[in-house]
């Protein structure tokens, strides 16, 4: 049997960054392997039944993933993750309509993909607004409707963020979008299965999905382009014509259908799921604030998805703290960003404090979490910041009345 | 409900929870008996019988799916999680 990877043979840590990746749902490994072994033919094989059969689980797939969120199949187009997604749905648009249109709305709390997109157009010419966010992390729709320029063709806001769990008011953006002609595009990777979203009530023109933050394998994610107005868009990818010529490329079938699967079991198990996970949730933020003083939750408490939690720990050092609980995999910021020393743009665009910064932890609860995990994961956090506190200088500062913003502190 | 459907469904439960018991997964293991358990509880009062006929049929399928993936769980084991001790679930 397989045994771990640096072959310690130490007892392995919980996993509690599902913000990061999850684990594949057993029911999607499942529906996968057949197309990793007997089922190997190319999707895109006209003229033998290898091709007709791995071309049925391919559009077998692209309904499930329709269904999940009240598209039309003709509407998904299969991509190698949501970072792709992204990148097709905002240079794609960008560039097709940039006889006219030259005028792009984000917001400042994007993934990296995004805004890195967004960044690549200002040197072909677009022009950018990067939307900020209040203290809760939500956009103010105010701003957005006086963001709108005559030639703007298109906003991009994402559903749920990643690092602090916030969720966009999705509908109330689609509506200002669709009524000045506008196409709206969201990032949905953390929000579609675990809440419900559908594209006609949103109003949603693109959305970009991910296989690996929803119990489906790494390497796939879906881009959705709405038929009915037509988004038309300048594909990224040159080549064969695949996915409606927009994404050239044979559609890695076993992929896709592990992909088509996951949505299918979340649609099944959202309600379930999220009920669970909120329970989860509401447990280890009670139970840590509760037993310790100065802790702060990053983003709105209300319009959140549960799952993701990321706590500021005053006075404790981030970095330490995720070394105190290596029990547990954790992070704080997101894995994109992690490389670097410098805190979480996502917390600098919420108003976080530069040192409150350094101190977050971001905790994932998911579909196969316990609460022995919720519990154990809150009594290492409570006993290490409690340590770590005592070691710190400036605990015992503020435990003496200090007010650390008073002090003048010397170079050397 | 009929006694051999009652019968039926009390063997397919049982069968259920003792294959998910075989993963070595922590995670996979405690979703799997604590999924089985929720889903039949919340079908309990179901009387209809196409209705329990097609739940079962549900079952079913989800008890092969189980015996593969437990299969191949054990095959590709690694190491127990921090908080599983023997005797634990």
């Amino acid at each position: 049997s397989g045994r771990a990877s640096d072959g310690s043979g130490a007892p392995r840590p919980l996993y509690m960054d599902v913000q990061a990746t999850t684990p594949l749902d057993p029911r999607v490994l499942d529906s996968m392997l057949p197309y990793l072994t007997a089922y190997y033919g190319n999707p895109h094989s006209r003229t033998h039944a290898y091709g007709w059969e791995s071309e049925a689980a391919m559009e077998n797939a692209r309904r499930q993933v329709a269904d999940l969120i009240g598209a039309d199949s003709r509407e998904i187009i299969f991509t190698s993750g949501a970072t792709e997604s992204n990148n097709m749905a905002i240079k794609g648009v960008a560039r097709f309509y940039k006889s006219r249109k030259k005028h792009i709305i984000t917001t400042q709390t994007e993934h990296k993909c995004v805004l890195d997109s967004c960044r690549s157009l200002e040197t072909e010419g677009f022009r950018v607004t990067y939307l900020p966010v209040k203290k809760n992390g939500l956009i103010d729709l105010k701003e957005l409707e006086a963001a709108f320029q005559p030639d703007t063709s298109l906003v991009s806001v994402m559903t749920v963020n990643n690092e602090i769990g916030v969720k966009q008011p999705i509908h109330d953006i689609g509506e200002i979008c669709r009524a000045r002609k506008v196409f709206f595009h969201t990032d949905a990777a953390q929000a579609i299965g675990k809440i419900p979203m559908d594209v006609n009530n949103m109003k949603i023109d693109l959305m970009s999905i991910s296989g690996h933050k929803i119990y489906g394998p790494k390497g796939v994610g879906a881009l959705y382009v709405r038929r009915r107005p037509r988004v038309r868009l300048e594909p990224l990818q040159s080549g064969g014509g695949q996915e409606r010529g927009l994404r050239s490329g044979t559609v890695p079938t076993p992929l896709a259908v592990g992909l088509g699967a996951a949505c299918e079991v979340a649609q099944q198990e959202m309600e379930y799921d999220h009920k669970r996970i909120l329970q989860l949730a509401e447990r280890l933020v009670t139970k840590i604030m509760n037993e310790v003083p100065d802790v702060v939750m990053n983003g709105d408490r209300e319009h959140r998805y549960p799952g993701c939690i990321n706590l500021s720990f005053a006075y404790v050092e981030g970095e330490s703290l995720l070394m105190a609980l290596k029990d547990v995999a954790l992070s704080s910021g997101s894995a994109c960003t992690s490389a670097s020393l410098e805190p979480s743009y996502v917390l600098r665009a919420i108003g976080t404090d530069e040192d409150l910064a350094h101190s977050s932890i971001r905790f994932g609860i998911g579909r196969f979490t316990t609460e022995e995990e919720v519990d154990y994961t809150v009594q290492k956090c409570i006993q290490h910041v409690k340590r770590l506190r005592e070691m710190s200088p400036l605990w015992e500062m503020v435990q003496d009345g200090i007010d650390l913003k008073s002090i003048k502190w010397t170079q050397h | 409900m009929a006694a051999s459907s009652r019968a039926q469904v009390l063997r397919l439960y049982r069968a259920l929870l003792r294959e998910s018991q075989r993963f070595s997964g922590y995670n996979y293991r405690t979703y799997a008996i604590r999924r089985i358990r929720d889903a039949f509880r919340e079908n309990k009062n179901v009387a209809d019988s196409a209705k329990i006929e097609e739940l079962l049929k549900k079952a079913k399928a989800n008890l092969e799916v189980i015996q593969r993936q437990v299969t191949i769980d054990q095959l590709y084991s690694t190491e127990k999680l921090v908080i599983e001790s023997p005797g634990n679930t």
